[in-house]
């Protein structure tokens, strides 16, 4: 994975003396709160329900040991004891006091991790396949561009007071992990027909209050433009984008009210006028981040590992385990796998600091020192031998971290919602632990298989509920919390935002109101036909109709 | 900031620490972290005081997010917020009962202790 | 209003005249009143111009030449237009002064001189609560930023000047 040099490391210790003045003028009054909280933002400092949270970044996901032990660390030393991973693969304190934080970024520092750009109108976190360099179809591993991407937007200079907030995603594969289409700008790294590769640029995705999914701008970009048309983007965003609305500031609201020709057209125009040679990085530079990313120093091993064939037999739970959080590897005799943190009635995406330390540990000695946070709100060990996947589970099983859900219906992505969020309208955290109650038995799980179930405490959209084959939106209703349930979204190449089933349901109806989904499509699927497909095939109606039932039987 | 709307009486004030981030609540001549330290004013002169004591902590850098909370205040006098939300914020996350001021748990140690 | 650039407080010889009218020696008229301002100038005044930040820089590409100043306005501190249009300004050849006009933060000043611009006309009740020392201290917090052709410290240039002496 990357590493700092003396460049990298001088600038996060500048920006953390930089913040550490900022808190210092706020308090002596030369910052008004108005002006400090877009500087906090931008830092990753929020002021919350109950305490300040910070957001550290996990640049594309990708966690040494050494840093997982540090957030452990800070966990127990400044909170209170956990942290929570995002869907934009950071990891968010909810304790922290205000004075302890430029002491947090020091430690940080010192592990080459930060909180910059992690909140505020400006280029936030960029996130990649959680499979980078495992995938077998991968035409090339997606994070030696996110990390340019990641320093080029780093303190832009311009683009740091932009209308609203940005995201950018890149994926490697043609399977569509990193849900790119939801992102301001998604890019897809592909092969032109002479075998050059380069990107399609997407932009204008993004969930919140008008969900979008992102259009092609350029089919094919060669890589060497990347940065000059990045720049070309976000000028053109600066300066067109609504500043009038905050709902409306987004640069999909652009695309789409300009429409997604004239907004390529504009950037093209922009880009034609750019020195790109003079903005690109150098082709050393490039080699010099991509050789980071080299593949760790794989064992020739056979395909087929019999310690692992013998587990299995041995043992039911290691075997179910290893049929539903495995991910096949492109090398022989290898396997990722995915960590759980969706524990049968916990808070999705918690992990305690002995936990950290446990994963820590075991990414150490099975999987090169290395780890990934998906934005599914799990870790992925992405280099384990099949010969050593039975000790993993072991050691997952001493830290309650074996559960056997990764992908199904009780791997349930869900912001932190009211019970932390200041910005939510209702409670996210508790309907995932009253769904994942319902829907706990494994057995049962294993017999809905692969079901998507996405939670939002508020109209921000922070659990992707649009896109969740059933999304679950909390909203208040006559001072009440009041839940509307979508379905039909989709995540991945195929993009799709859900459709409404109908009126809002007060919390405890939920589950009632899932089941009956679940059940039209228990009952109607054909053999091997998962439930979004199914979702496809029917169309909404048997669904609507079900839920409708219940929303009745309810009234 | 604007100020915000009045909220129907009675009502208590409420904020976060600046520097420390935990919720405090106006005791009449301080800010405690403590939720029954909170004074309820109950008519539209002891709310215009509330409301001064808010814009107070904002200019002293010692609060910020500062506006009055309505509550229902039973029998014994305690108040409770009326809205999910506040109580929430006045109480800890209700997921984590071990987390918050209900498990007695401040990033400001209350006075006397 | 107090203006200051990179080497702290200096006197403001531009008076603001929407219309052109004072008789000042440097002056500074609203884009409006610029074709008027220019075509009148038979005594050799200075001619600047103020413009909102919705104003395309391509609309000042006939004038670089004529004006000695653009200001730009930054209605509030968030609000970062005035920061692609000095860009711009500079790409289509401006050698004249970039003045940001409005209510920036300190935090801001590393950013503009980045994009081009060379003093900020910043209201006195940013002024007064900022004052210039603290402008100078955040105009110099980051070495180098990553970003190649803004100001003149780069990371990327630093590491290939590094790999080319090694």
């Amino acid at each position: 994975m990357y590493r700092y040099d003396e460049f990298d490391a001088r600038f996060v210790r500048e920006r953390v003396a930089q913040f550490r003045a900022q808190v210092a003028r706020r308090l002596d009054g030369s910052l008004t709160e108005d002006e400090f909280k877009p500087l906090r933002l931008k830092n990753g400092v929020y002021l919350q329900l109950h305490a300040y949270m910070l957001r550290i970044a996990v640049p594309y996901g990708t966690l040494s040991s050494r840093q997982l032990r540090q957030l452990a660390l800070i966990g127990e030393k400044f909170d209170r004891g956990y942290g929570h991973f995002t869907t934009r693969t950071n990891m968010q304190f909810n304790w922290p006091r205000l004075r302890d934080v430029p002491e947090i970024l020091d430690l940080l520092a010192d592990v080459e991790m930060h909180c910059i750009q992690t909140s505020g109108n400006c280029i936030r976190n960029v996130t990649a396949d959680h499979f980078a360099g495992i995938a077998a179809n991968e035409v090339e591993d997606p994070r030696p561009t996110a990390e340019l991407v990641r320093q080029w937007s780093s303190l832009h200079p311009e683009f740091d007071y932009l209308p609203r907030k940005f995201k950018i995603a890149v994926t490697g594969d043609a399977r569509d992990r990193a849900v790119v289409k939801a992102h301001d700008i998604g890019l897809r790294i592909l092969r032109s027909k002479d075998g050059e590769v380069g990107y399609e640029v997407m932009v204008g995705g993004g969930l919140g209050r008008t969900p979008m999914i992102a259009k092609t701008i350029r089919d094919f970009l060669p890589k060497k433009d990347l940065l000059a048309y990045l720049e070309a983007i976000l000028r053109v965003y600066n300066l067109e984008g609504r500043r009038d609305n905050k709902y409306k500031a987004r640069v999909k609201i652009l695309v789409h009210e300009i429409g997604a020709e004239e907004f390529a057209r504009q950037v093209e125009e922009e880009f034609a006028k750019l020195d790109g040679p003079s903005i690109a990085a150098d082709a050393q530079e490039v080699a010099r981040i991509a050789a980071y990313f080299a593949p760790p120093a794989y064992e020739t091993l056979p395909a087929r590992s019999l310690a692992f064939e013998a587990a299995k037999n041995e043992n039911r739970a290691f075997a179910t385990w290893a049929s539903v959080n495995l991910f096949p590897h492109r090398v022989p005799g290898y396997a990722a796998a995915t960590i759980s943190l969706k524990a049968i009635g916990e808070a999705p995406g918690d992990i305690t600091s002995d936990q950290m330390r446990a994963v820590a540990d075991l990414a150490e000695r099975y999987s090169f020192d290395e780890m990934r946070i998906t934005h599914a709100q799990n870790v992925v060990l992405p280099y384990v031998k099949k010969d050593d996947l039975f000790a993993v589970w072991e050691g997952l099983v001493a830290a309650g971290l074996a559960t056997a859900n990764a992908g199904l219906i009780t791997d349930i992505i869900a912001c932190p919602g009211l019970d932390f969020c200041s910005l939510a309208t209702a409670r996210s955290i508790p309907i995932a632990q009253a769904l994942a109650h319902r829907f706990g038995d494994e057995k049962r799980q294993l017999d809905i298989g692969e079901l998507n179930i996405k939670i939002s405490g508020c109209i921000n959209a922070c659990g992707h509920h649009h896109v969740g084959h059933i999304g679950i939106l909390g909203l208040e209703k006559s001072g009440q919390e009041s839940y509307q349930i979508t379905l039909g979204g989709d995540a991945t190449e195929t993009a799709a935002i859900g459709e409404r089933l109908g009126p809002g349901l007060a919390a405890d109806d939920v589950p009632d109101a899932i089941e009956r989904i679940v059940n039209v499509y228990l009952a109607r699927r054909t053999s091997g036909e998962t439930f979004i497909e199914a979702v496809r095939r029917l169309g909404l109606e048997p669904f609507k109709t079900a839920f409708q039932e219940k929303t009745h039987a309810a009234a | 900031m604007s100020a915000p709307k009045r909220p129907p009486l009675p009502a208590i004030l409420l904020a976060n620490d600046l520097l420390d981030g935990e919720v405090v609540f106006w005791t009449g001549s301080a800010w405690s972290p403590l939720p029954g330290d909170a004074l309820v004013a109950r008519d539209d002169e002891a709310a215009a005081q509330l409301e001064q004591a808010a814009q107070a902590g904002l200019a002293a850098q010692k609060v910020v997010d500062a506006y009055l909370v309505d509550v229902a205040v039973d029998a014994a006098g305690v108040a409770t917020p009326r809205h999910y939300r506040e109580k929430i914020k006045t109480e800890g996350p209700t997921t984590r009962r071990d987390l918050g001021k209900q498990a007695g748990l401040y990033n400001i140690a209350p006075a006397g202790n | 209003m107090p203006l200051l650039d990179r080497t702290g407080l200096r006197d403001d010889i531009w008076v603001r005249s929407e219309d052109g009218a004072s008789g000042a020696e440097h002056v500074i008229v609203g884009f409006a009143y610029l074709d008027a301002a220019l075509a009148g100038n038979g005594r050799g005044r200075k001619i600047g111009v103020a413009i909102a930040n919705d104003v395309k820089a391509s609309a000042l590409e006939p004038y670089l030449e004529q004006v000695e100043l653009i200001s730009i306005a930054f209605p509030n501190y968030g609000d970062g237009r005035g920061f692609s249009i000095a860009k711009q300004l500079r790409a289509l050849g401006f050698k004249g002064v970039l003045r940001a006009h409005g209510p920036l933060i300190a935090d801001q000043f590393a950013y503009a001189l980045d994009c081009g611009f060379d003093e900020i006309d910043l209201p006195d009740s940013v002024a007064l609560r900022q004052p210039i020392e603290q402008w100078l201290a955040m105009a110099g917090t980051i070495s180098h930023t990553y970003q190649r052709g803004y100001g003149a410290q780069n990371i990327l240039d630093a590491r290939r000047a590094a790999r080319t002496t090694v």
